[in-house]
């Protein structure tokens, strides 16, 4: 139900902000739901028709904070090219860098796992 | 009949015209993304800013005016977002067993997202306020843009640089892991959430359910530890 997911966001938003946190409010409510359906299973099953109808539409959700990089081409054309580069570059690596350190790591402690493998079985 | 530029006007000045094309344009993006098999150049969220930002421009619309209409959309990031916990919650057993892999792909990812993208900046001679905008690029919105005023930068701008990055993180993800021959969904959709926020966890959970729970819990670290590696590595290569 969307009355919960809002009462944790708000909540959430109401613990970061009175703690001065550096986490914004959604992701203070994110954590403090988690704890909840572990103490209440069925809190799970209460939100998931709406949690999983939310989520298969995360991206529409993107569009207008999207749309507002046209209130700043100007600002961006300046510096476009360094910007462009450094956004890119450093977003390869970084998904790069993460990905190799995660398989590595999980290879290193034998907390692999078969079966979340890409193509599994195709080969 | 009325006047068309009648009903313009009114229509220009309420919420209706702009909430309803942002649905339109989106409905638009992800039939197409569909279409072409759901592959990752074909990204919903860059699909749909394309017309709407030239509807604006060919009617001369600010984007303050756009924003009133969807804002309601805009507003629904928030419950999105705690939504994660859902996916998070489900898979709660094997996050606890890949504790260590996320807390090294955390520290290679967040470090090397801001470290190379100031380091690149530099070497363009970019400084100063952008330079602060750009360091938290790869966390998502709403802390990026409060990481970037603590650090004297542009929230502006700051906003528009992470929707730059998830886009392209979300439409270079899949080839460039592809290519790396990473087949570990929790590694793909952990790694994508740190480095590209809360688009790249739509991508991840476009493509695999596991991607797109570790994409969450990526974005949700990283915003934590890029808050905190953000002012060090400014003062660090700013300087």
């Amino acid at each position: 139900m969307l009355a919960i997911i809002l009462g944790f966001q708000l909540a959430g938003e109401v613990i970061s902000r009175s703690l001065d946190l550096p986490l914004p409010g959604p992701v203070a409510g994110l954590i403090g739901l988690v704890g909840a359906c572990i103490l209440r299973p069925r809190l799970a099953d209460a939100i998931r028709p709406t949690a999983t109808g939310l989520l298969s539409h995360l991206s529409l959700f993107f569009v207008p904070a999207g749309v507002g990089i046209v209130a700043h081409l100007d600002l961006l054309r300046t510096h476009g090219i360094g910007l462009a580069v450094a956004v890119m570059a450093s977003t390869v690596l970084a998904i790069a860098a993460g990905a190799l350190a995660f398989t590595a790591v999980a290879r290193l402690t034998g907390t692999e796992e078969p079966q979340a493998l890409k193509d599994q079985g195709r080969e | 009949m009325s006047d068309p530029a009648l009903i313009w006007s009114y229509l220009a000045q309420g919420p209706l015209l702009w909430l309803t094309a942002t649905l339109v344009a989106y409905l638009a993006g992800d039939a197409i993304f569909r279409a072409a098999g759901r592959s990752s150049w074909a990204n919903p969220v860059l699909l749909a800013v394309i017309p709407l930002a030239l509807l604006l421009w060919l009617t001369g619309t600010d984007y303050a005016t756009y924003f009133e209409g969807a804002q309601f959309v805009h507003f629904m990031l928030g419950p999105a977002t705690v939504a994660l916990a859902l996916p998070l919650y489900d898979n709660l057993p094997r996050v606890r067993r890949a504790a260590l892999p996320m807390l090294a792909s955390l520290l290679a990812g967040s470090g090397m997202a801001v470290l190379s993208a100031l380091a690149l900046a530099r070497t363009f001679g970019i400084e100063g306020s952008v330079l602060a905008s750009l360091a938290p690029k790869s966390t998502t919105a709403p802390v990026a843009i409060g990481i970037a005023e603590k650090l004297g930068g542009q929230p502006t701008l700051t906003a528009s640089l992470v929707l730059l990055t998830g886009i392209f993180g979300a439409i270079v993800v899949t080839p460039l892991l592809n290519a790396l021959r990473l087949r570990d969904w929790r590694a793909r959709g952990f790694a994508v959430g740190v480095a590209a926020h809360g688009i790249g966890t739509a991508r991840a959970f476009q493509v695999n359910a596991t991607a797109g729970a570790f994409s969450g819990i990526g974005m949700g670290l990283n915003a934590v530890l890029t808050a905190i590696i953000a002012p060090l590595a400014l003062q660090w290569l700013g300087g």
